[in-house]
């Protein structure tokens, strides 16, 4: 038995004299992010390079868990960094006390809108947008209020905003559009309304099945299926009223203890080395201009001619009531 | 018979590691969220989805189990056609599949451009009408209970021993008095049971519901669970809602179990005998309509899972490391948590049985069984959250995540065993206790002889259900995920939300094969050859 503790001790010992392993960091994003197919493998051999630091990312299913995990985890948080929360979430995760000032010069931003939040460092963008399936819906709604009001029996399928991103920014866009008339709005748009799915990837994979002619997603997803499948089948419909923008951010964490390497880190989320594998890793739209380095699919896609977003204190307190006032119209 | 012992302490532990666990969970996440105002539980809101909620569980329940009780006859008196084995295998696959893969085979049968459809114009009628809606939520929920009836149902026949069949024919029975006077008996002892699991699992439909629902008005108690959790970050208010669903599930299922009835239950020596309506030529044409149509019902969304994977990528997708390695993982969850269920469920089955048997005690059993069952209705949401903070201090709880998941599906999986495994050792008390008392065979003997032989039919069923729920499991452990616990599911919805729909297709095919294998591997060696 003496021996055993001595290899044991010896063990220990041989672990503690280990040389210390180079800075980590920790960054918590949604799961998709990180796949082998998103740009999460790409951007950590890139910033592992320039830092001689361990990039670790830690991903949760989706934005929304991202929070929820955050908040559980309150002051006592592995991560030093949390990219993947949107316009519609940072409000809350900073009245909540858990990202810190970024203190870092961004550099000129290609976003549609001006960008000077003190915490929210912006890595990529989109706007939500109906795609239609051009094969069997050759003249889908010409304008949001068409889509709304028309009589049209092309069926739309979309996400509950209780448990999807785009279906929150569907609701954003109509109190956008029609404000206090809104639920008026989705009294109408629910006639249209196949099914209302939990997650994106139910309802695209149902309309890529065929079950309904239009599905709301984004302005890029043609993107894919022209870039992968080489095919223009599917397109956005370009209402004229303008689309909802999603932009997509990253903070540092109240709870770091790499304070340095994460100011690092987001000054490398607005560089062209990290904006490069935006386009093709999650299908949106990078902050920066990447000239010739943003393919040309991305560059002929539509941009809406107005970009709307509501003020992410605004949506924080509201959704609440939004989301119960568009309930009740649904259920109707 | 009084002098037999009572063995408490394997329900105590079990409940302890259940009910205990979910209950420690639910309060480390109160403690660590306090209500910041006064949560109002019974707004018009609840009561509206509450009340939709209980509304589609008892249909969903009701048909599966109509549909499921002439299958279950038709394969309980046809034990020897081929592909047999294979069909009950597949009827465990529906309850197992993740939610999309199994909306998207039920659309490509029932669907707008789906088979029913397709066939209804050839034939030069109408398309069907929209799935989306209460339709669409009964076709899945029957899709997914009525094989899992039928599984749990049939123990009941082969329990019947040969000489009541022979009796049943020396005295001229028809198909009619032996339903009656010998099936009606012994069904009606069991289905209260498997009523409530259904229920149960019907009640806490999330995806599905919503999905197939048509609109928010399908929307069930756990959405509303996940928007206070994940949208609201209200805690108490998630937590509350909680409780008050194992609560009312708590009361729907001790009404039920109040309403079954015991049979008395008779030796079987063993010695198979043929039941006197086999033969007969109606009961031929009603057998084998109920089996054609149960495996259309089964096998055409399975068949669409299935063929859309073979017609995708499946050399590059399987040549992926990743994918094995995943496999791998869903598949040691799934042993893991068949492992666990087993313990725990045989823990409560065992105690359950020495109280109803040796003392007689059979509703205080059934109400035993039933608190063991309840975990099945623990928002696997909250429940998730709550074994998040729990171990929050041990500090790097993603390496935890494989092994929580196997613990968490395991212990839901517990119902199974307890359904599948209590009937079969409340038998063999009733008729051995005292023959073994008298040759004075107890302790391993006893096991080996008399408790192995009787109940590893179900055992085998039960673990194999529970392995394959922990091989698709995605829900509780969504909180852990990192990059080294990626399971089956999980890279399929990566896929998805990736737009690699060809390569989820090739997935969901990989995830319905490693489920059959674990079906027909462990129902062979586990279960021994004899057919159920």
């Amino acid at each position: 038995m003496p021996r055993l503790h001595l290899i044991a001790a010896t063990a220990l010992l041989g672990l503690a004299a280990l040389p210390a392993r180079a800075e980590t960091l920790t960054v918590y994003t949604y799961d998709s992010f990180i796949s082998e197919w998103g740009p999460g493998p790409a951007i950590e051999t890139a910033f592992e390079a320039q830092c001689g630091c361990d990039l670790q990312w830690v991903g949760v299913d989706d934005a929304g868990l991202l929070l929820t995990r955050l908040r559980l985890e309150g002051k006592n948080t592995e991560a030093d960094v949390v990219l993947g929360l949107d316009t519609a979430l940072m409000a809350d995760a900073q009245a909540s006390g858990l990202v810190e000032n970024h203190g870092i010069e961004l550099p000129p931003l290609a976003l549609p809108i001006a960008w000077d939040d003190p915490v929210w460092v912006p890595y990529d963008y989109g706007y939500f947008a109906v795609i239609y399936d051009s094969e069997v819906l050759p003249e889908p709604p010409a304008s949001f209020a068409a889509l709304v009001e028309g009589d049209d029996p092309a069926k739309l399928i979309i996400e509950d905003p209780r448990t999807s991103t785009p279906g929150l920014g569907l609701l954003l866009w109509t109190k956008a559009l029609y404000g206090e008339e809104a639920g008026t709005a989705w009294q109408g748009l629910s006639k249209r309304v196949l099914t209302v799915t939990k997650g994106w990837s139910e309802a695209y994979g149902l309309f890529l099945d065929g079950e309904a002619p239009m599905v709301l997603s984004y302005t890029t997803s043609p993107a894919y299926h022209l870039i992968v499948e080489e095919t223009d089948r599917y397109r956005a419909i370009d209402f004229p009223e303008g689309a909802y923008m999603q932009i997509e951010v990253a903070a540092m964490t109240a709870a770091t203890d790499q304070p340095e390497l994460a100011r690092e880190f987001l000054a490398f989320v607005v560089s062209p080395e990290f904006q490069k594998t935006i386009p093709q890793g999650n299908w949106m739209f990078p902050v920066i201009e990447l000239g010739d380095d943003l393919p040309q699919v991305f560059r002929d896609l539509p941009r809406p001619d107005k970009a709307l977003l509501l003020a992410p204190s605004e949506v924080s307190l509201q959704r609440g009531t939004w989301i119960a006032e568009w309930l009740n119209a649904m259920s109707q | 018979m009084s002098a037999l012992p009572v063995h408490r302490w394997p329900a105590g532990f079990a409940l302890l590691a259940t009910l205990g666990l979910a209950g420690v969970a639910l309060a480390a996440l109160l403690a660590a969220v306090p209500a910041s105002a006064p949560v109002r539980l019974f707004d018009p809101y609840t009561v509206r989805i509450l009340g939709f909620t209980a509304f589609q569980a008892v249909l969903s329940t009701l048909l599966s189990l109509a549909f499921a009780l002439p299958v279950a006859r038709a394969l309980a008196r046809r034990t020897a056609f081929p592909g047999r084995g294979l069909l009950l295998g597949l009827f465990g696959i529906p309850l197992v599949l993740p939610a999309i893969v199994a909306v998207v085979g039920i659309a490509a049968v029932w669907g707008r451009n789906g088979m029913a459809s397709a066939l209804l114009e050839a034939l030069g009628l109408e398309g069907l009408s929209p799935l989306y809606g209460l339709s669409g939520i009964l076709i899945a929920h029957v899709f997914f209970n009525m094989p899992l009836a039928v599984r749990l149902l049939l123990p009941a026949w082969s329990a019947i021993p040969g000489e009541t069949w022979r009796l049943s024919a020396q005295l001229g029975m028809g198909s009619g008095a032996l339903f009656r006077i010998i099936e009606w008996p012994r069904l009606s002892a069991v289905l209260p049971g498997i009523a409530a699991l259904i229920f149960l699992l019907c009640f806490t439909s999330f995806t599905v519901v919503l999905t197939l629902g048509g609109g928010p008005a399908a929307t069930t108690l756990e959405v509303a669970i996940y928007q206070a959790l994940r949208l609201d970050f209200d805690v108490a208010r998630a937590v509350l809602l909680a409780l008050m669903q194992v609560a009312i599930c708590a009361a729907i299922a001790l009404l039920l179990a109040a309403s079954g009835r015991n049979a008395a239950s008779e030796a079987a020596a063993g010695i198979a005998a043929q039941r006197p309506d086999a033969a007969r030529p109606g009961a031929r044409i009603f057998d084998a309509g109920s089996i054609t149509i149960a495996a259309l019902w089964v096998l055409l969304p399975l068949g669409a899972v299935v063929a859309a994977g073979l017609s995708g990528p499946l050399l590059s997708v399987l040549g992926e490391r990743e994918v094995w390695l995943a496999t791998l993982r869903s598949l040691l969850v799934g042993l893991g948590a068949g492992a666990v269920a087993l313990t725990l469920g045989t823990a409560l089955a065992w105690s359950a049985r020495d109280i109803a048997v040796r003392r007689g005690r059979v509703r205080r059993a059934d109400r035993l069984e039933l608190a063991g069952s309840l975990n099945l209705v623990v928002s696997p949401t909250v429940f998730g959250a709550g074994l998040f903070v729990l171990l929050l201090p041990l500090g790097q709880v993603f390496s935890f995540a494989l092994p929580i998941a196997a613990l968490v599906n395991g212990v839901i999986a517990v119902p199974y065993v307890l359904r599948l495994v209590g009937p079969a050792l409340r038998r063999t008390a009733e008729h051995h206790d005292r023959l073994c008392a008298g040759l004075g065979i107890g302790g391993m003997d006893r096991l080996r002889l008399v408790e192995w032989p009787a109940a590893r039919r179900g055992i085998a069923l039960a673990v194999a259900l529970a392995a394959a729920l922990g091989a698709g499991d995605l829900t509780v452990i969504a909180l852990f995920g990192n990059q080294d616990s990626i399971t089956l599911p999980l890279l399929l919805y990566r896929a998805l939300g990736a737009y690699r729909t060809q390569e989820a297709a090739v997935l969901a095919l990989l995830l319905v094969g490693l489920c059959l294998a674990l079906f027909l591997v462990i129902e062979r060696t586990v279960g021994g050859r004899t057919r159920t």
